[in-house]
């Protein structure tokens, strides 16, 4: 099976070690891996804080960009999310775009909905000792209604101990521009979000969105805390 | 000071600043979520009747003309007076000639957010009449001189021990007193003021088209006393509460206590159609409803926002929104606090006044899934940030918006082309470095300082996936040509 990878903005420049693990896994899992080195970002940053005639034109250029190709795996729900279900917002007025935008839709998968949903797969190959907890990410859980996939694939990663923490589904507080025009209540539900990471006694926190680990490892990091941040694509390739 | 919506950073942060507040707020969120949740537990068809509760209101709000009318004509065939009030003035002189007609002195009402829009109360006490409150919550509101910071539980910000020392200044109770005792008191002071008061006031959370019934929910028998004790009853509601069959009724009434208060049945549920007949004991000599539209029209007429007119008003959203749950409703600044709150208020009051409330949110979408009718609350919220930066509005001179738009354009030109992209990265990486100790990022300039004030910042890799990527293809054979 052929799939492209489009690694999102963040993995590409904050966390590139994500990238590799995720090409790792997808390579372990049987997909022939492509790159285009065209990509930069979605759009989302500047659809979600209101301008989006900038994210039109960076929505356009995915869809030129991507179009051609059968399948496009995300590592992240929140770009998924804006591939799936926001391009046909965007182009709702504009009947051809909004065509090619649906069809592209229909053509993405988020990391963990990929190797569960269309790959079916139910083992693992990788070993990880350790408790971890898995927070889930508000747009690849309420607008893809992902929320078993990713805990099948954990559960599957021998030696892992998955623990829930209380309300694993509240949001981070992130939010994207959200984290900057109100940041104080930002701080303040991350810090909820931090207590009952630490109540889990997990040493690890893992998440499908690199935004979401961006911000928990930035409250984590500036109150010393030792708990690591992962995404789920570094459990799944660990050995 | 009142609060505003212009307010809301300020606001917000005095919320966050006040520690018994936090407390009040966590400890009630959690309680009505975890009772909400057990009681949809039984519901076996709870999506299906979602979807039919969303299904009627759909076509309610499409044919909303056809269903008003057909109230208008039952509720008068029932003996009670309509009224049509387009703003909140007009609902104001209507109360104001009926206060004077009838001589009256005192006021009792029941929990109405109409009402609170509209600013009735103050507006009553200014033409020199007595207005009280008979919920409890709203009663401690008023005692304290504050407005509900919920929809369905208005002191929801206060917590016991404020309650009890309100009531001691107030009612002279010891501040020592227990809940029930506390209650007692209040219940005592009530029930002469229903004996004495010339109107009633309630608001509706359903008036039933087919029939001209009004439909009031409550939990504490207030609204039932006020409906039917004073000799004079006016109903106060917006547009959006109609709704077309008694049969339809059935579907909110299964929906709506579970989400507001987690209750399978309120302990009141009361059907009023018309004043009293000849021949009935109780009831007021006249009924008058007051249909608002108050910017409700505008609502209907942007597509985009419409769903928002589904609302119950159950405040289920508010609960379960983690920025509600940190906040509270007075930092809106509106009467509407909470999610729905943040949607409706831009087009009641003017999406200038109320800009900060699109961005009170992290678009977590929890809202959405709690919602006995589904609105899609976040979807909504970025439809108004989307007119803010760019419909025309003073939005536009302000000069944080120019500073965002400049910095919106820039990154999404550095996004536009592969090259620029790289190149911006590696200017970015030169950025940074003065930023950097220990490979974290303590301390970023303004406006990204805001980050940094509670949280350190993931620096930029050393190098970008991309590079590995062409590095790795290069020594692997299977050698992917570009597309």
């Amino acid at each position: 099976m052929k799939a492209h990878l489009f690694v999102t903005c963040l993995v590409d420049q904050f966390f590139p070690e994500v990238g590799i693990d995720l090409v790792k896994c997808l390579r372990l899992a049987g997909v022939e891996v492509h790159f285009l080195t065209g990509q930069t970002c979605c759009g989302q940053p500047a659809f979600n804080n209101g301008f989006w005639r900038e994210a039109r034109s960076l929505a356009k250029r995915f869809i030129y960009l991507f179009e051609k190709a059968d399948l496009i795996v995300i590592p992240s729900g929140s770009c998924a999310s804006m591939v799936k279900v926001f391009y046909p917002v965007l182009f709702k007025d504009d009947p051809i775009l909004l065509a090619r935008a649906q069809a592209l839709s229909q053509k993405v998968y988020e990391f963990s909905e990929f190797l569960v949903k269309l790959l079916g797969i139910e083992t693992v190959a990788s070993k990880y000792t350790g408790k971890i907890t898995y927070h889930d990410s508000c747009h690849l859980l309420r607008e893809l209604k992902i929320y078993e996939e990713p805990r099948k694939l954990l559960k599957a990663v021998k030696g892992v101990e998955l623990v829930e923490m209380e309300n694993s589904e509240a949001c981070c507080g992130f939010g994207g521009i959200f984290s900057i025009k109100n940041s104080d209540i930002s701080a303040a539900i991350l810090q909820e979000k931090i207590d009952r990471i630490r109540a889990t006694d997990a040493k690890v926190v893992v998440a499908n969105d690199v935004g979401c680990l961006m911000h928990i490892a930035g409250g984590l990091s500036r109150q010393n805390l030792t708990i690591k941040t992962r995404h789920i694509a570094q459990i799944l390739a660990a050995d | 000071m009142k609060n505003k919506p212009d307010n809301f950073h300020f606001q917000a942060k005095t919320a966050l600043n006040n520690p018994s507040l936090q407390q009040a707020l966590s400890k009630a969120t959690t309680h009505i979520l975890n009772k909400r949740a057990r009681a949809i537990q039984e519901l076996t068809d709870l999506e299906t009747l979602r979807d039919r509760a969303r299904r009627i209101k759909e076509q309610t709000i499409a044919q909303l003309n056809h269903y008003l009318l057909q109230l208008e004509s039952e509720v008068r065939k029932a003996g009670g007076k309509v009224y049509w009030a387009r703003e909140a003035r007009d609902a104001q002189r209507y109360i104001a000639k009926l206060v004077k007609q009838k001589k009256a002195q005192l006021v009792v009402k029941g929990k109405s957010m109409v009402s609170e829009e509209i600013g009735l109360n103050e507006y009553l006490e200014k033409l020199g009449l007595e207005v009280v409150e008979t919920d409890l919550g709203e009663y401690i509101v008023q005692l304290a001189g504050e407005r509900p910071s919920h929809i369905i539980a208005p002191a929801i910000h206060k917590s016991r021990e404020e309650v009890a020392l309100l009531f001691q200044k107030k009612l002279g109770t010891n501040p020592e007193a227990e809940i029930s005792k506390l209650t007692q008191v209040a219940r005592e002071r009530l029930r002469e003021k229903f004996f004495q008061a010339d109107i009633g006031i309630t608001g509706a959370n359903f008036a039933i088209a087919e029939t001209g019934t009004i439909v009031l929910v409550e939990n504490e028998g207030n609204i039932r006393f006020t409906t039917s004790l004073p000799p004079v009853h006016i109903v106060l509601m917006g547009i959006e509460k109609v709704i077309p069959t008694l049969a339809d009724l059935v579907v909110f009434l299964k929906l709506l206590p579970r989400s507001a208060t987690g209750q399978k049945l309120p302990s009141y549920v009361s059907l009023i159609t018309g004043p009293r007949r000849d021949g009935e004991k109780d009831g007021p000599e006249e009924l008058h409803l007051i249909i608002l539209d108050n910017g409700r029209s505008r609502i209907l007429s942007e597509p985009a926002l419409r769903e928002s007119l589904y609302c119950l008003r159950c405040g289920a959203c508010l609960n379960i929104c983690p920025v509600y749950q940190k906040v509270g409703g007075h930092a809106y600044g509106s009467v509407y606090a909470g999610p729905i709150g943040s949607v409706i208020t831009p087009p009641l009051v003017g999406l200038y006044r109320a800009r900060a409330l699109p961005y009170a949110s992290t678009l977590c979408g929890a809202c959405r899934d709690i919602c006995p009718v589904k609105i899609n609350i976040p979807h909504m919220l970025l439809q108004l940030r989307q007119g803010l930066s760019y419909r025309w509005n003073r939005n536009l001179i302000n000069p944080g918006y120019w500073l965002e738009k400049l910095l919106t354009i820039t990154w999404s030109m550095g996004m536009k082309d592969e090259g620029r992209y790289r190149f911006g990265s590696k200017v970015a990486r030169l950025l940074q470095r003065p930023f950097l100790k220990k490979q974290k990022i303590s301390h970023l300039p303004y406006p990204f300082s805001r980050w940094t004030k509670s949280r350190d910042f993931t620096p930029l890799a050393a190098k970008p996936f991309r590079i590995w990527w062409e590095d790795n293809q290069r020594s692997s054979k299977d050698h992917e040509r570009a597309d």
